[in-house]
């Protein structure tokens, strides 16, 4: 590593030592500045062969400085002296020129952050061959299987740090990977997809990964048409997630007190405290889950605590900014860093065993939002589509479009099963989902797409 | 994989961009000169480290995103991007490495020798070495998108007073929430090639958008309606209220010039109108598609599955495949629409938000044939792939999204040919029996390979007899594309002809974005699967 490398990742002294720099020069009423940098590395591959690869060091340093409330960002990439004095001066001027924000609410004092863990040296460590091994190992399962393989592994080892004028301080370094695979058929009559993602490298196992996008790709092939229309289900991690997410996107209490949201009642109500779905669905965020840890700390510097979203069917909060946190003369809860829903202890076999006739899904693309008064999605089913009869899955089927609501889905619960993490394919964003079986999911017509 | 566009949101900011004062935006950036210079010493060191080829992209990006909600200003970001990207081959295979802030050649030189070094370490694991189409030098050239007013040069007040008079209009006019934004994006671009072409080029790009919202408090219930206008290659001149640039009908549309007052004052209207519209009843429909729709669809169905690295499989894991294979286009008879439908590639139509001199590999842009009379004619290729299909040139639709992304194939402006026989909206109208007359884009879905797809929009009116019958709401159609486009019966002429289009297309892994327009006049389709879209909760 040569000095500049090393000046993109700070420690915790490192970063504080930079901040206190930075305050140093203000002459604002109050400033606040947030800092961060980060190292990714990427292997990109298709046909059986590395496309293209990167590298890529990222530092930013945010100032925002506060007269009353007039307030002025401004951002830089060097961290100089010249540079740092300038973008404190620079967000000064900013903030001296801006209009009043009658929404700004100055900045919190120090905070008690919860104790996490989501920094690996196994990703720290990286080097650009053990990256290119992970692949190779893929590689070499696709192309003696005769199959190809088109994936993506992108590495991050960064921090995020933030000081201000009132004496808050915090720090987060953090590691992960995400990796994901599609794997098709030469005649391309069969699609298999995995992904994964992690914050210690030593989990991913792109061996394991490969076989799983293999046997589904393999599997898929000479999928037979079925009537569309309305099917028990069971959605796979993969897919449940990227309907799911719709609700947490949701889930905003001004947008709901407004009158705007899924989440809105008649009358500036919102649905606070309604049972919305099955009463075995709970939905909370923890930054210090292990499988999935996250940030303990939100962008204004506002503490991640473990918050249920959604207890036994029940909407248990709604993130509110400070603001309207205030109005309204509620908690502010910040949006959560992380998401996981609670799940069973049923494994996805046991779930088919229990299906008399129904469709595994293992994957969903292209989901957008139809009807937001209902959170109407639709999408496609991909990669792998399977028809079951009598606990057995028989025989692969063409992919669906369906109209559907996670809110009406979600109470037409019939199981759920172990918790898995997960990589959304539509947003990136990790979480963990367990699979799980519903009734009445509609499909509304079918596609020919492989 | 598809667009970035529904609702109004922040789109992510290009690597290294920081912010800065409007002033600074006015700037100039590195003369000329000094960029010549500095691509020349990448070149060179690329070369004496072994590459066979090499081009130098140094970019200054600059954006300005106004965001406004109500009476409130939410936020005003101003971002310069500015760094120096190097593409070689070395040993038969690609390499590329990019600087932040490069200001001296010792800085470009660096660059291009680790891009070298990165293509032979890479060169290990390749089957088949690059074949790059040839491509004549253009010695010095520049191009400049023929902008009127510079909107970095227009004062932010003027900006924040419109979108505040816009917001005001919204609430006057029967909207509880009202939130608008003006994107406004510069890029100064230098590129610098083995092949001998130095190419400046300027170029601009302006959004203007909104949505209301009406609630009826007796039901609870919202409806929202978005802007009407189009995301352009063109300056602050797109804001002109310009009787020429408007047509009238059951609500007004804009061409060149957009009158976002006026379009705001229905909109809020229509909001509230569409709580006492009639929910549509599911069945088949003949669609009157307005080209402030149906850009999204030949975008969805047309220019995504014409790109030829989706066709080959190199976008398998995230945006996927094409139905529109090569032995298809081989064939020479593949039926992709009826004998109406005609679209083309096109970067070089002005004030389209894909128009350039040159593209990012140095080539100048062309115009040509994807569809004609209904049949598969050609794909969108870039020098790599040119001899793929049996070209010996690449068509000029290379594209990165900031100098420090990899240059690969994007869209380019796809759009559908006006109808050569002259023929108005209003006479389209009064042949169709039982019909969906749409306007706007809502939400869109398509499979991955492009073959099934859902799309909504803003307005739905429909036809009974040839008369426009009230306001229909819950409306979206499914259908194939190839049975989709060989519906396609009618085409109105030139006089109705508008674009529409994306800023914020995305594809790749990791995701870049890019900007492209679609034009078409009104169209007709028989017979189209329409759904409900209203659910019981």
């Amino acid at each position: 590593m040569t000095k500049k490398d090393m000046a993109i990742l700070l420690t915790e002294a490192e970063a504080k030592a930079l901040l206190t720099k930075v305050l140093s020069y203000s002459k604002a009423d109050s400033c606040e500045v947030n800092l961060s940098g980060a190292r990714r590395g990427n292997i990109r591959y298709a046909r059986n062969e590395v496309s293209t690869s990167g590298a890529l060091d990222n530092q930013l340093l945010g100032v925002q400085s506060a007269y009353g409330k007039k307030v002025g960002t401004a951002t830089i990439t060097e961290f100089d002296d010249a540079s740092l004095e300038k973008v404190v001066r620079r967000s000064e001027e900013l903030a001296r020129l801006a209009p009043e924000n009658s929404e700004y609410m100055g900045i919190l004092g120090p905070q008690q952050y919860l104790k996490v863990n989501g920094f690996f040296d196994s990703i720290a460590n990286l080097t650009p061959d053990a990256r290119a091994d992970a692949v190779a190992k893929s590689l070499k399962l696709t192309r003696e299987a005769k199959l190809i393989g088109a994936g993506f592994m992108d590495d991050r080892n960064g921090y995020e740090a933030m000081m201000n004028s009132k004496g808050l301080f915090a720090y987060y370094p953090s590691t992960n990977v995400n990796f994901s695979l599609t794997v098709r058929t030469e005649d391309g009559k069969g699609s298999g997809y995995v992904a994964r993602g992690y914050n210690d490298f030593t989990k991913l196992d792109p061996a394991v990964a490969t076989r799983i996008a293999l046997l589904k790709a393999q599997g898929s092939a000479e999928a037979r048409a079925i009537e569309p229309g309305k099917y028990t289900v069971i959605l796979e991690p993969t897919a449940a997630a990227v309907l799911l997410e719709n609700i947490f996107f949701n889930m905003d209490a001004r947008s709901a007190d407004e009158g705007r949201s899924y989440f809105s009642k008649t009358g500036g109500k919102s649905r606070l405290g309604d049972k919305i779905v099955d009463e075995r669905v709970t939905i909370y965020s923890d930054p210090t889950n292990a499988e999935l840890p996250a940030s303990p700390w939100s962008g204004d510097g506002r503490a991640q605590e473990k918050t249920m979203w959604i207890e036994k069917g029940v909407v248990k909060n709604l993130a509110y900014s400070r603001f309207w946190a205030q109005k309204q003369g509620k908690k502010a809860v910040p949006n959560p860093n992380n998401v996981i829903m609670a799940g069973g202890t049923q494994s996805l076999e046991d779930m088919i065993k229990s299906t008399q006739r129904g469709i595994l899904v293992t994957k969903l693309w292209y989901i957008r939002e139809v009807d937001p008064q209902t959170i109407l999605l639709t999408g496609l089913t991909r990669d792998g589509t399977f028809f079951i009869e009598n606990g057995k899955i028989k025989y692969p089927v063409k992919n669906f479009r369906f109209n559907e609501s996670p809110v009406i889905m979600l109470n037409n619960l019939e199981s759920l099963g172990k918790p898995e993490r997960v990589v959304s394919t539509e947003s990136d964003q990790n979480y963990l989902i367990p699979p799980m079986k519903i009734r009445e999911f509609t499909f509304t017509s079918l596609s020919d797409a492989v | 994989m598809g667009l970035g566009t529904a609702g109004i949101i922040l789109p992510n900011l290009p690597a290294f961009s920081r912010t800065v004062s409007p002033e600074q935006l006015l700037e100039p950036g590195l003369d000329v000169a000094v960029k010549k210079r500095l691509a020349d010493a990448a070149l060179n060191a690329a070369k004496s480290k072994g590459a066979t080829y090499t081009d130098v992209r140094i970019g200054r990006y600059l954006n300005q995103f106004v965001i406004t909600r109500e009476d409130k200003v939410q936020n005003i970001v101003n971002t310069e991007s500015y760094g120096v990207g190097v593409r070689v081959i070395a040993d038969g295979c690609w390499g590329f490495a990019a600087v932040v802030d490069a200001k001296n050649e010792a800085d470009t030189a660096k660059a291009a020798e680790t891009a070298v070094a990165i293509a032979k370490a890479n060169a290990k694991l390749m089957k088949e070495p690059v074949q790059l189409a040839s491509q004549k030098g253009y010695g010095e050239v520049s191009w400049k998108a023929p902008i009127q007013r510079n909107a970095f040069e227009v004062p932010i007040k003027e900006k924040v007073d419109l979108l505040l008079g816009v917001n005001d209009a919204a609430l006057k006019n029967g909207a509880n929430y009202v939130n608008s934004v003006l994107f406004m994006v510069n890029e100064q671009k230098y590129f610098a090639s083995t092949d001998g072409t130095y190419a400046d080029q300027d170029i601009h790009r302006i959004w203007p958008i909104f949505t209301v919202t009406a609630i009826d408090p007796k039901t609870g219930k919202f409806e929202t309606r978005n802007a009407l206008s189009a995301p352009m290659g063109m300056g602050y001149e797109y804001l002109q209220r310009n009787p020429v640039d408007k047509v009238t009908g059951i609500t007004t549309r804009y061409n060149k010039g957009y009158d976002m007052l006026e379009d705001v004052t229905a909109a809020a209207k229509q909001a509230r109108a569409k709580h006492a519209a009639k929910s549509v009843e599911a069945g088949k429909y003949d669609l009157v598609l307005d080209p402030s729709h149906l850009w999204l669809t030949i975008h969805e169905s047309v220019g995504h599955p014409l790109e030829l690295d989706r066709v080959l499989g190199y976008e398998a894991n995230f945006a996927g495949t094409s139905f529109a294979t090569l032995d298809k286009w081989k064939s020479k008879d593949f039926n992709y629409g009826s004998k109406q439908v005609n679209l083309i590639a096109d970067k070089t139509q002005v004030g389209s938000l894909g128009a350039v001199g040159y593209d990012d590999e140095g080539v100048q842009t062309q115009k040509w044939d994807l569809v004609r009379d209904g049949t598969l004619v050609n794909y969108q290729a870039i020098r790599d792939q040119a001899h793929i299909i049996d070209e010996d040139h690449s068509q000029g639709c290379c594209y990165a999204d900031s100098w420090s992304s990899v240059q690969f194939q994007r869209m380019a402006n796809v759009s559908l040919e006006a109808g050569k026989t002259p023929l108005s909206v209003a006479n389209m109208i009064k042949d169709v029996k039982k019909g969906i007359y749409i306007i706007g884009d809502g939400s869109f879905s398509i499979d991955q390979q492009r073959y099934n797809f859902q799309f909504g929009g803003q307005l739905f009116y429909e036809i009974k007899d040839g008369q426009i019958a009230g306001m229909l709401k819950d409306v979206a159609y499914q259908s194939n594309t190839q049975e989709f486009w060989n519906s396609c019966v009618q085409v109105c002429d030139a006089s109705d002809y508008r674009l529409g289009g994306s800023f914020f297309d995305g594809k790749g892994q990791p995701p870049q974005s890019s900007a492209v327009s679609h034009g078409s006049s009104t169209t007709r389709f028989n017979g189209v699967n329409v759904i409900n879209t209203a659910r019981k909760i």
